[in-house]
Parts: C-alpha cells; structure tokens; sequence
C-alpha cells in the first residue's frame, strides 16, 4: 500500500465510523433517511462496481432485492435471522452467475431489457410457488429496530467499499480497469472477458439479495407486488448515474442529494411528487449526462488548464 | 381450436401495444420506456369520449391519433433530438433515452394524474359475444384484432412500398449511410417516433375497449411492449407480429392446458430463451 | 424551529388567559396516489380523507373538552412503496409534528407502518387491512386495530350464504373457484377451499392466474366447461371487470357469480347495469339504511364521486373512531386518545364498532349483492340490515 492509499483507506473508515454515530444524534426522521442513503448507497456502489467498466446497465436489482427480502420473510421462522443474510447473499450470487453466463454475450441493450424481464420472472415463480404451496402472506415480526437495520447497512457499505477496493487492487481488477477502456483490447491481452464480467456481476446481485434480507423486517410483510417492484432498479441507476461510476465514491456522491431532492419534493409536492420527480430525472440526464464524478474533473481540468496558461 | 383463435385474438392486442415502440425503438433508435403512458393517454380518450358523449372507440381512434403524433412530434423534437445529437455512440444514445423516458413516463403518470385523476377507466363496449367455429369470443375483441390486421397491413404497405417508408426503413438498418444518400435522418426519425407514438395510442384507445385502465398502469403495457419488439427483432415489424402472435398463443396455451398461474411466467421463460437462442430476435438481422 | 417558537408562544398566550377560540389538530394522511394501488385508493381512501376532514370543519371542528380544534390534512403519496409509506409517517410525526395519523391504505403498506405507529405511540385503526395474523400482531401493536375483517370470515360469510342456497335446492354442489395470484387473492383461496369442503361442496374447478392477465378468457373458458352450479373468484379491480365481462360473453351459465375486489364499486354497476343484476362480492354496506343513503349524497357532493358500497363507508368509519376517541377523552394527547380507543365502542357510519381480545371489530359485512341496480350486503357477522340472497338468473 502507498501512503496515498493509507490514507484514503483511513478516510473512508473515518467517514464510515462517522456514519455509524448517527443513530445517536438523530431523530427517528432523520435516521429514516439515514436507512434510505445508506440502502442506495450499497445497491448503487455495488452496482456500480459491475456497470462502471462493463458498460451494461442493469436493472436486475429489483429481482435479487426480492429474492432477499423472500429469503427473510421464509426463513425467519426457521433459521436464525444472522445466517439469512450469508443465504440470501449465496443465493443471490449464484443467480447473478447463472444470468451472467446466460445473458453477458448478449449487447447492451438486450441485457437492459433482460435484466428488466428477469426481476419479473423471478415475481411470477414465486409467486405461483406461493399460490400451489397455500403459503400465506409473510409476516417477518422481529425484535429488529430501526437502528439494527441502519447499521447492518453501513456495515455492508463499508463490506462493498472493501470489495470494490480489492477488487481493484487485483489481478481482476486490472482486467477490469482494460475492458472498460476498451474490450477488442482486453480480449487481445488473453483476458477472459466473459469470465471477468460474470464475476463482476455476482458482486451487485449478492450485495442487492443481502440488501433485500435486511431490509424485510422494515416492511414487516412482504408481498411480491412490494418486493420486486421495478422502481428499485431505476432508482439504483439514476442515482449512481448521478453521481458517476467512475470513481468507487462516485454512487454515493450522487444518492445523498438525490435522497434529499427525493424527500424535498415528496414533502412539498404531494400531489405531484411522480411529476416532479420525473422532470428531475430529465435534468440530471441532460445537465449531468457524466455525473457529479465528471463535473468535478471538467471543472478540476478547467482549473489545471488555467493554471498551465498562467 | 377454441386455444388457436383466443391466442391469436390476444396476441393482435398484443401487436397494438408494440407496434408503435418498434417504429419508436427500432427506426427512431429511441427506446420509450414512456410508450405505456402514451397508450393509457389513448385509453383515457376513448374512455372519456364514451363516457361523456356516447362517441364509439373506433371513431376515436381518429381523434387521438393526430394528437398523439403531434405530442411525440413535439417531444421528439423537443426533447429527444439533442440526445442523439449529444450521443457519441449507439450505447451512450441508449443509456440516455432510457433514462430520459424513463423520467417522461413519470412525468406522464403526474400529468394523466392530474388531468384524468386516479380512478379506472372502466366502460362497456362491444362486449357481445360473437360465435365462430363452434365456440365464442369477445366481439370487442375480435374487433380490436381486425384493428390490428388494418393498421399493420398499412404500416407495412407504407414502410415497403412509399419513399418515405423506405427511407425510415433505411435509417433503421444504418443511420449513417442513410445520410450519405440524402436522407433527411432527424426529420424522418422524427417522423417516426411521431408515427409510433400515434399507433400506440390508437392501440391504447382500442385496448381500453376490455382492459381496465387507470394512469398507473402504463409501465405493464411498456414491459409487455419492449419484450414482444425485442423478441421479433428491432427495426422489423413482421418480426413484432409474429412475436405478438406467438406470444397470445403461447399464454393462452398455458393457461388453458398448464395453469393460468403460469401464463405472465412462460412469457418471460419463451423471451429469456429466444434471447439466448437468436439474440437479434425472430426476424431480425444481426447487427455487430 | 419557527413551530416550537410558535408553540411557546401559544402556551404563553394560554396562560396569560387569552384562551383564542379556535385551534388547529394537524391529521396526517398517507396513501397511493401512484403505482398499482392508485387506482383502488382513489375510489375508496383520498374522497374519505377530503369527505371527513369537510364534515368536521363543516360543523366547527372538533369540541375537544370545550375547545373547538378545526382539522388540517397533510397528505402525502407513498406511490404504493412501503419504503416511502414508512418515510412519510416519520415525516409526519417527527417534521410536521402530526397530532394523529389515519391509517395507510391496503394491508401490506398498513403491516410496514405499524412499528412507526407503534413507536410514537399514534393509534392506527386500520379500514383496509385484512390479516390473518391478528394474534400475532396485536401483540406486537397494540395500538393496531383492524376493522375490515379477515379472510376466514369473509370466505365463510360466502359460504354460509351458499349452504343455505343449497339446502333451499337452488343450487347445486359444484363450484369453481378462481384467484388472482396475489398475496389478497392466494389467502382467501387458501381459506375457502376447506371451507367450501366442509360444507359439503365440491370444488370443480381451481385455478390462480396473475396479477395483471390481460386476457382472461381462458379462466372464465375452463370454468364453463366444468359446469360448475356456482362460480367464486377472489380478485382484484382490473380483473374483476374483465371476469365478469367475460363471463357474459361466454355466457356462464350460473346460478351464484362472486367476484371480489371493486364488485362494490360505482363503476361496475355503471358498466354491466342490469347485467349485474345478482352478481355477489366481497363485503359489503347496508344500502338502505339512511345513515349511509345520506353518506353516499355527502359523498358525492363534497367529492364530486361516488362512494364504492364496502370499503369506503368502513375507512369513513374509522375516520369517525379517531374523531369520536378525541372528542370522547377530552385530550388531544396521543396516550389519551389510544387509551380511549381501546375502552369503548364507537358509533359509526357501519354500525357499532367494538373490539375484541385481538383488537379486531368482529362485526362486519362479509358478502354483497347487485340487486335492482344497487349493491347492499346479504351477509355479516353481526351487521343489521342483510337482505336475502337472489339467485344470478342470466346475464340479459
């Protein structure tokens, strides 16, 4: 490690060990959107980690969500609530890998629309299971408050940033940083391309289904309509657009202030808080196409430059 | 039988919904994930039209469809043009017009909010039974799938026998060539888009004769929409009607000899495996 | 911060004797105004919110032990999200410092807010949940009421209603039975199946089909060949049109069709008219009693709509509960008014409501009927005003 990386490594334990404290100066409001941050920022760095070099957009995250928040609201009754989350994230890798041998061949924007399908076929299957099984709805009523869950959250962060960290210290990650500058390339130097991207894959789905699994006992009663609902997928996308993916802090750059936009006009506008919300997805795509990542360089850049010219 | 001609009458529904998006996806290269809202805002009109004045669905197909081509016109211009001006590649295009309409069908769902409110549109028309080989069907939709037979025929005969159908077919196979023999690109793909965004709120305002609608709803018809136009292949609208048709037959299959527990499921398992199978889709073309 | 300074200043202003005559209780509202549970909530939940709120200022608000407090709405869309239904009561209570809450509309978004009810001690007398855990929960929240019912008493209530047909010798044994593929959907099935068993009738045909089946010819179509004598189906609003619409196009020949979620709505008897004619559904009101006759005009007066003949008299009615509870304790404390919710009864627009060790209301309608173009409820458990049963003769 260069002393650089210590102390960046250093700084984000700081801000992370920070984040930890709220619980203990927040109200119950705050804290609420404490959870919601905390959630986006897991699903879009993981996300991240995959779409950043690769390129995909994937909007699978509602699909291994679910299957987290199904694999709580099953198992609560059966097994202990700590092994549910190593199950889920099991489970959730293995599906990604499945979907990733599947679909990573396919171009772009076939795995959009793939990963679109797959959250709903997914909903169906269980939900028919339900249905022949006479399964009535799941009720996941624990002692888990919403404390537990926000630090659960910031320890998976903290497990992502890790994973993202090593991922890009590694072997892998070299692959990685080649294919998304460019994959002919990548495929040229020897590297499996395919094998490199269903890895990266696994990452988001087991980090989204473990997600899903400390997120069911909030909603105390999971249905499939509730668990795999599409919005989650876009949400995930729009804001680790916003922030960028080029940088593995970009995501979270972009879902602190869109979580607060969010509670802004969810708070002001009632009435029209799917308008609003909408026509600030079209300003973030059309003043921010590159995020708050590439504002912060261009404008970095115009500094440099002009320090060069003086 | 009875299995053959209800799949079919369901799979013209569904060439009504996806028709349009494939002239949107396939010729304008913009992937509406707004094309729901379109069809619920056709939906609305006819609704609206019957409830208050007794005016016949298929009359009002002729109302909403020029003012659905203007209003896709007026956003395609708008809002989608500098997009693909801005796009460097087909990717970034797409990445971009997902989000864009992404944002839109909110947009729309606020504004059909706000004007229609939030309660189902829900009226009767045409639901007689008609008989036919020994068994019966709705007559609104035996009606909605001539319908579907009418404007498809006509697409196809604009698109393969006029100029301005061939240049759009032109823009869909490659853009930039396109170009190189003097086609107008934005002007045609405009055009399109416009032309898509028409058809899907005839089809919407045809649907809503047996489908409940409500201004939430529209996201099922763009997730039905962009499996089926995937599914036939982009830029080919024989390919949207064969998969639409298999697509009717095949759920009505499952749900009359498996379980109709499964039908939306088998949907998704046929698109996932002609995905992995020809991931141009049926009828399409294999682009590198 | 402006508030708390604002408060200060009222308390100050109160000691100093200048009692002002007119106070303000802050009721917050959360519910679907998008997503896939607009729909229903806009027939049954947001015209009640706006209708209640009308009623109390209409008569000079709420007489709180001699102060009159008149009643501000904030209301809030949780876009059928509970991650947004939970951050909008947080909202609520903590930011817009809400003296009570109205429940959330439907059971799972009810469920995903109990803890936050629970937490600030806000009563939450649910109108449309329906649970079949209320041991287990009531436990947990003891401040949850559900008035709605739950799912053994309503496929019961049918079923009742279907035994004492038979025994008549007006229908037959055989039944189909069809349910949307849906958490609602699959309990009730799950519940009916012994039930119609133990009744002594056979089950002929049974099926599930999706939560948005476009075409659903196909159920309807296997139904007929099994020639059921009845014919049940535990759906939701858009399929509950599209069943019945098919059912008239194939001609379903039945003497008993039950249809579940919106056959209570304005809107069904405004599309199949005389068609409709002896269509049964879930739950119900008693029509004729003046209270609601009079409910229903105000409805449509103050709304502009029409109240569905169910759920909409039973979300008033706990609107109601919360009102008399705040009147009847004298307090505008949230402890005062749980406390007063949980010793007594209430007189609402459905009837007495009381509860039971689950704080359940164990009194309410379980089945309805079309009859000459209007819908009223054939079955309770515990509710006056049942009419008798008629037979579904045709669909002309």
């Amino acid at each position: 490690m260069t002393r650089t990386e210590i102390q960046q490594v250093a700084l984000a334990a700081a801000l992370l060990a920070a984040a930890a404290c709220l619980p203990f100066v927040s109200d119950a409001y705050l804290l609420s959107i404490g959870v919601t941050i905390a959630m986006y920022t897991v699903l879009a760095t993981s996300w991240a980690l995959f779409s950043g070099p690769t390129h995909y957009i994937s909007l699978a995250t509602a699909a291994f969500f679910g299957i987290g928040t199904y694999v709580t609201g099953m198992g609560i009754e059966h097994l202990p609530y700590w092994l549910l989350l190593p199950i889920a994230g099991l489970i959730g890798a293995v599906l990604a890998a499945l979907v990733g041998i599947a679909t990573l061949r396919l171009s772009g924007v076939y795995f959009v629309i793939f990963t679109l399908g797959l959250a709903e076929l997914v909903r169906q299957i269980i939900t028919w299971f339900q249905n022949i099984s006479g399964q009535k709805g799941l009720y996941v009523l624990t002692a888990i408050t919403e404390e537990h869950i926000y630090w659960q959250l910031v320890g998976l962060a903290a497990l992502v940033f890790l994973t993202g960290w090593a991922i890009w210290r590694s072997r892998l990650g070299f692959a990685v940083r080649i294919l998304g500058d460019d994959e002919e390339v990548a495929r040229h130097a020897g590297i499996n391309t395919a094998r490199v991207k269903v890895l990266l894959f696994m990452v988001p789905g087991a980090v989204a289904a473990i997600t899903g699994a400390i997120l069911a006992p909030r909603y105390v009663y999971i249905e499939p309509s509730i668990a795999f609902t599409p919005m989650l997928s876009f949400q995930v996308v729009i804001m680790a657009l916003l922030g960028g993916t080029g940088r593995l802090w970009g995501p979270i750059v972009g879902v602190i202030p869109f979580t607060f936009l969010w509670e802004a006009i969810s708070g002001t506008f009632p009435n029209q808080t799917t308008l609003l919300l909408g026509l600030s997805f079209l300003v973030i795509v059309y003043l921010l196409p590159k995020g708050f990542v590439g504002l912060m360089q261009s404008a970095r850049n115009r500094v440099n430059r002009r320090e060069g010219f003086a | 039988m009875d299995i053959l001609f209800t799949g079919l009458l369901l799979g013209g529904t569904y060439a009504l919904i996806a028709m349009g998006l494939n002239l949107q996806y396939g010729m304008a290269r913009i992937m509406n994930l707004a094309n729901g809202e379109v069809l619920v805002a056709g939906g609305f009109g006819a609704f609206w039209f019957w409830t208050t004045s007794q005016v016949s669905p298929l009359l009002t197909v002729f109302v909403v469809a020029p003012l659905a081509f203007a209003l896709n016109w007026l956003i395609y211009v708008v809002i989608l043009r500098p997009l693909v001006k801005r796009a460097k590649s087909r990717g970034q295009l797409e990445t971009d017009a997902i989000l864009t309409t992404f944002g839109l069908s909110f947009v729309a769902v606020g504004v059909m909010l706000a004007v229609f409110g939030g309660d189902y549109f829900s009226y009767s028309y045409l639901a007689r039974p008609v008989h036919f080989v020994g068994d019966t069907y709705g007559l609104n939709r035996v009606v909605a799938f001539v319908s579907a037979v009418i404007l498809c025929g006509a697409l196809w005969l604009w698109l393969y026998n006029s100029r301005a159908g061939m240049s759009v077919r032109a823009i869909a196979v490659a853009p930039d060539s396109a170009r190189l023999v003097g086609i107008n690109v934005p002007r045609l793909s405009a055009l399109a888009f416009a032309l898509g965004g028409a058809i899907t709120a005839m089809g919407g305002a045809l649907v809503s004769m047996f489908l409940t609608l409500d201004a939430s709803t529209g996201v099922i018809f763009t997730l039905k929409a962009l499996i089926i136009v995937i599914m036939g292949g982009v830029g080919d609208i024989r390919g949207t009607v064969v998969a639409a048709l298999l697509l009717g037959v095949l759920e009505t299959f499952v749900a009359r000899i498996i379980d109709p527990g499964l039908t939306l499921a088998a949907a998704y398992l046929l698109f996932v495996l002609i995905l992995l199978l020809r991931p141009q889709g049926l009828l399409g073309k294999s682009r590198s | 911060m402006t508030k708390h300074i604002l408060g200060l200043a009222t308390v100050l202003a109160m000691a100093a004797g200048a009692v002002s005559a007119q106070e303000t209780l802050t009721i917050g509202a959360v519910g679907p105004k998008t997503g896939p549970l607009a729909g229903g909530a806009a027939v049954t939940y947001w015209p009640n919110v706006q209708l209640w709120a009308h009623d109390i200022n209409a008569r000079g608000g709420l007489d709180v032990d001699g102060t009159k407090y008149m009643v501000e709405i904030v209301e809030y869309d949780d876009q059928t999200n509970p991650a947004q239904t939970i951050a909008a009561v947080q909202r609520l209570a903590t930011q817009d410092e809400a003296d009570f809450i109205l429940p959330p509309y439907s059971t799972g978004l009810n469920l995903a807010a109990a803890p936050i009810y629970d937490r600030f001690g806000y009563p939450q007398v649910t109108s449309t949940a329906n649970t079949g855990n209320v041991a287990d929960l009531s436990s947990k929240f003891p401040n949850l009421y559900i008035t709605l019912g739950a799912a053994d008493g309503m496929v019961g209530g049918l079923v009742d209603v279907m035994s004492a047909m038979r025994e008549a010798g007006e229908i037959g044994n055989t039944v189909a039975m069809v349910n949307v593929a849906d958490a609602f959907g699959i309990e009730l099935a799950e519940a009916a199946r012994p039930a119609f068993e133990e009744a002594g009738f056979e089950i002929v045909y049974d099926t599930s089909y999706p939560l948005g089946t476009q075409d659903i010819s196909p159920v309807v179509r296997g139904a007929k060949e099994a020639a059921p004598d009845s014919f049940v189906a535990f759906s939701y609003p858009p399929d509950t049109f599209a069943l019945t619409e098919q059912a008239i196009i194939e001609d379903l020949d039945v003497k008993v069709f039950y249809t579940a979620v919106a056959t209570a709505f304005p809107a069904y008897g405004g599309r199949f008219g005389a068609a409709a004619d002896g269509v049964m559904g879930i739950g119900g009101v008693n029509a004729f009693d003046p209270a609601f006759q009079e409910y229903a005009a105000r409805h449509e007066e103050v709304t502009g709509a029409k109240p569905d003949s169910w759920a909409s008299a039973m979300v008033y009615s706990t609107f109601q509960i919360y009102e008399q509870a705040i009147e009847g304790a004298g307090s505008v404390d949230k402890a005062d008014v749980a406390a007063f919710i949980a010793d007594n009864d209430f007189e609402t627009l459905i009837g007495t409501i009381s509860w039971d060790e689950n704080n359940n209301n164990a009194a309410y309608w379980t089945v309805g009927q079309w009859q000459d173009g209007v819908y009223t409820g054939i079955a309770s458990t515990g509710r006056d005003g049942a009419v008798d049963p008629i037979l579904k003769d045709g669909w002309e």
